[in-house]
């Protein structure tokens, strides 16, 4: 079954201009994806590209202006909050900043269990999932009764995996899950998030301006400049040889962190770009 | 009328509101204004049970009594007992108040809600008309509402609580609307809640305390409203009142002056009382918010200041945190290769034994730096690398003498060209920081004043440190601009700083840092906050300088990209310590520590790319596939 789980056609979000009469600012600019079940399409881009939009839309957080977001054969580009808030069960979220993503005033318990009380669940069945949720994401269960501002950044995004897992979703939007983490912190996030993947199938929406992080994660890399996905490919052919001159100038920029074979790429860089303005 | 001090919006976090009542009770005033208060609100109950007289009939046998055992306070100027009126009039003057604080309330807390929450056309309306009735004089419409409707007391208060009601709105409003912002609140929008277990739950906790505090503030403005329009015979003469009472008394203040103090000391006191607690309460409030404040910066400027500090001690059972630690020795050294030699062996800065240490609140120290030496030679750039917390920025704050409020170097020395440096007064640093060592940023927006151009930012330092004139220093200043690669230097020096992009605001900070000409440059992450791109333009930008002016630089990061792109030598910290430290390839190629090697190996960038996701039913895929 290799149909697509979330699909997204030719997808404009824009926002109203500032000022009078101000043409509307475009977000997105005809965006194409699809995600199978199972699988992480890593999105790529920098500040500005319209990535986190992409995200957000799919979230039904954005509004649509154009095109269509299709979640299992069904449209969800215009939903109403009532049929939105069925979708809670499919369609998740990892926030990139672990400070604010957590209500500082609730504690643990009372965070993973909102999801499970919105649906109606038995409060002692979902003390026993918020129990599980913990142990899935590597954390002890006595975390339940403290406060967020207790854990480090990346306890905190493996307690926002857990509230995201919470109603067993398909499909996860991680928005830059792991870049406010440190190096070590960030590697172990990637790892639980990949060992969930396998464990029980979800399907991620990798958002996030990190390379290194990309090509770990995804199976499959689309990268966005301005508002348009400029190359879409699988990860490997993406990260190692790019076809778009955006995505080289990219991948060129990040500094390798190895002081020769940096040294290569600071020429091969220069090179590169010496040849774009002299083309231009 | 409505210019009510609003309170800063504060978002303050519920289970604290538990606690607001105890800690207020700590407050000797607070004490001393609740008790009065609760003695006002139970005289509003029970007073016309306990009112010795029927307070309305005139008497014209006993005009204008003095206290005596049987009128605990005199009679009025009708005869009848002030005691009696006064308990009564308190029921009615309380209510009165209640009334305008609750209708003030209800329109505006609960549109400030949906305004706040909603925004669209809704936010549009409600705005409009607040701003309409905030412009409005509200004693002309209570006058003109007691013309047309008679001079009822309840009346003219509904429609005043209705006039207070923006001072409600505007709280909430703001307050709303920077909270639905917060990623919780998506988050909790995508787990499915409904918008009404929204507000309840997340929304409404964090307006709750202003709203107390706002309503003590009303309440007052209420009684004194109330009882002036009393007071100008505007008020229904049949139910006795604080104003009304003050009214019928000032007819006679002549004869009978003491009449005036009774109603006058219940106004007054009942609004001090009010005023005192609704500033023990913001107090309570904005303590906590310090505190919270002084953490989410902590966390998020990565400087790993003592909030850092005092959370790790909690969480470091619970797994994540790297457990190799080493709190004892010397780190490892590496001998100098071939490039590291080819500097120049001047040592410029030379720190030795430092410790840092924040003073804790029960006067003890909790020390962040435990004793780290470094040398800097001239001309060579030194990395400092580690993950957060780890004393880093700490570290490079202590030789800028910089350290946050509470930091101060406790041990060892820092020198610079022979100059101690370690808890340095400005005195000392002057000629020194911002002129030999300067400093670039991790953020370069919040290191810019908005309300300056950028051109007077920068040249305020050539004129000031180095005795420039105003045309010398702003050709300096341009030339320098262009040297950073600005496009169009002479319009980015007449720019605001919110009108150019970060990585020219970083560009433009690191103009300023070489405008003196340094020997050394303090770098704070300087391209943590930028875009890939941008970052490698920067560091080619720092590297090109570097090697034109023959400066030395202290690079702060946590990423080894940066440090393989610029370094010479490197110092790997965790901890407080250095562990490991030596010529940039020695570590990246030979690193010996445990620590380092960890860190070497959770970077990504050589490990290969994941496979395609390989088709269902050839590969174990879990339960939903």
């Amino acid at each position: 079954m290799s149909e697509s789980l979330l699909t997204v056609d030719d997808l404009v979000v824009e926002y109203p201009g500032k000022g009078f009469r101000a043409k509307p600012f475009q977000a997105l600019k005809d965006v194409s994806i699809d995600i199978k079940p199972g699988e992480t399409l890593g999105l790529v881009g920098e500040s500005g590209s319209g990535k986190t939009t992409l995200g957000r839309a799919v979230l039904g957080l954005a509004p649509v202006t154009g095109g269509k977001i299709t979640y299992d054969g069904k449209d969800i580009s215009h939903l109403h909050r009532k049929e939105r808030r069925a979708l809670s069960s499919e369609i998740q979220v990892v926030f990139q900043d672990p400070y604010s993503s957590l209500n500082p005033s609730l504690t643990i318990e009372q965070i993973l269990a909102e999801p499970l009380q919105a649906r109606g669940v038995a409060s002692s069945t979902a003390k026993t999932r918020v129990r599980d949720l913990l142990d899935q994401v590597g954390l002890p269960s006595d975390a339940r009764s403290r406060l967020p501002r207790e854990f480090s950044g990346g306890q905190r995004q493996r307690i926002a995996i857990a509230r995201a897992l919470a109603l067993d979703p398909k499909l996860i939007v991680c928005d830059e899950p792991v870049s406010a983490l440190d190096l070590s912190t960030q590697e172990r996030v990637l790892d639980l998030f990949i060992e969930i993947q396998e464990r029980t199938g979800v399907a991620y929406l990798f958002i996030t301006h990190d390379l290194a992080v990309v090509r770990h994660i995804s199976h499959r890399v689309a990268v966005m400049f301005r508002g348009e996905i400029v190359e879409n490919g699988d990860g490997d052919q993406v990260t190692s040889a790019p076809v778009h001159p955006y995505t080289q100038r990219l991948f060129m920029a990040a500094p390798v962190p190895d002081p020769d074979k940096q040294e290569v790429r600071r020429v091969e860089r220069r090179a590169l770009l010496d040849a774009e303005t002299t083309a231009a | 009328m409505t210019a009510v001090e609003v309170p800063t919006a504060i978002p303050t976090p519920a289970s604290r509101t538990d606690h607001l009542l105890r800690r207020l009770l700590r407050n000797p005033l607070a004490v001393i204004s609740l008790l009065f208060l609760a003695l006002v609100v139970l005289i509003a109950i029970i007073g016309p049970f306990i009112a010795p007289y029927n307070p309305n009939p005139a008497n014209l046998q006993s005009i204008l009594e003095p206290p005596s055992p049987e009128h605990l306070l005199g009679t009025d100027t009708a005869g009848r007992d002030v005691f009696s009126r006064l308990l009564v009039a308190t029921q009615i003057t309380v209510a009165a108040a209640a009334l305008a604080v609750v209708t003030a309330m209800i329109f505006g807390v609960v549109t400030g809600l949906i305004a706040g929450y909603y925004q669209g056309w809704f936010d549009n309306v409600a705005s409009w008309v607040t701003s309409l009735v905030m412009a409005l004089p509200a004693i002309v419409i209570l006058l003109a509402a007691r013309a047309v409707l008679g001079p009822s007391v309840w009346i003219s208060m509904f429609i005043f609580g209705v006039v207070l009601a923006p001072a409600y709105f505007r709280l909430v409003y703001t307050m709303v609307s920077s909270v639905r912002t917060e990623l919780y609140v998506d988050a909790a929008r995508v787990s499915g809640l409904s918008d009404l277990r929204i507000i309840g739950r997340h929304v409404l906790s964090v307006v709750r305390a202003p709203i107390i505090i706002q309503t003590a503030i009303v309440a007052i403005i209420a009684i004194a409203i109330q009882s002036g329009l009393e007071f100008l015979g505007l008020g229904d003469p049949a139910i006795p009142t604080w104003g009304g009472m003050l009214q019928d008394a000032f007819t006679k203040i002549y004869v009978a002056p003491i009449l005036m103090l009774w109603p006058s000391l219940a106004i007054a006191l009942t609004s001090i009382a009010l005023m005192l607690l609704a500033n023990a309460m913001r107090d309570v409030l904005e303590r906590t918010v310090v505190v919270r404040r002084k953490r989410r910066r902590a966390v998020t400027t990565r400087t790993g200041s003592v909030a850092a500090v005092t959370t790790a001690a909690s969480v470091t059972d619970l797994g994540d945190e790297v457990d190799i630690v080493t709190l004892e020795g010397e780190p490892i050294r590496h001998d100098d290769d071939e490039q590291a030699s080819a500097r120049s062996a001047d040592v410029i800065l030379r720190v030795k034994d430092l410790r840092v240490g924040y003073g804790q609140s029960d006067g003890s120290t909790t020390e962040v730096v435990h004793g780290v030496s470094l040398d800097i030679r001239k001309g060579e750039v030194h990395g400092l690398i580690g993950e957060s917390g780890s004393g880093k920025s700490q570290t490079a704050f202590a030789v800028l003498g910089l350290l946050p409020k509470g930091g101060s170097v406790t041990g060892g020395s820092i020198e610079y060209e022979g100059i101690r440096l370690e808890n340095g007064s400005d005195a000392d640093y002057r000629g020194i920081r911002g002129r030999r060592i300067a400093y670039i940023p991790q953020e370069p927006m919040s290191n810019l004043d908005q309300s300056f151009t950028i051109g007077s930012q920068l040249t305020e330092p050539l004129r000031v440190g180095l005795g420039m004139s105003k045309a010398e220093a702003r050709d300096k200043a341009l030339s320098l601009l262009e040297r950073v690669g600005i496009p169009n230097p002479v319009r980015t020096f007449k720019a605001y700083p919110f009108e150019v992009s970060g990585g020219m605001a970083q560009r433009v900070l690191i103009a300023g840092a070489v405008s003196t000409d340094p020997d050394l440059i303090i770098a704070d992450e300087p391209t943590t906050a930028l875009d890939v791109t941008v970052q490698a333009e920067v560091l080619d930008l720092l590297r090109d300088l570097q090697a034109e002016r023959h400066m030395a630089m202290l690079l702060v990061t946590h990423n080894f990209g940066v440090v393989a792109d610029l370094c010479d030598r490197v110092t790997v910290m965790q901890s407080g310590l250095f562990v490991e430290t030596g010529p940039v390839r020695a570590i990246f190629q030979r690193p010996e520590h445990p620590y380092t090697k960890s860190l070497l190996a959770a970077i990504l960038d050589e490990g290969p790319a994941r496979p395609p996701l390989a088709p269902a039913g050839t590969a174990p895929q879990g339960a939903n596939s």
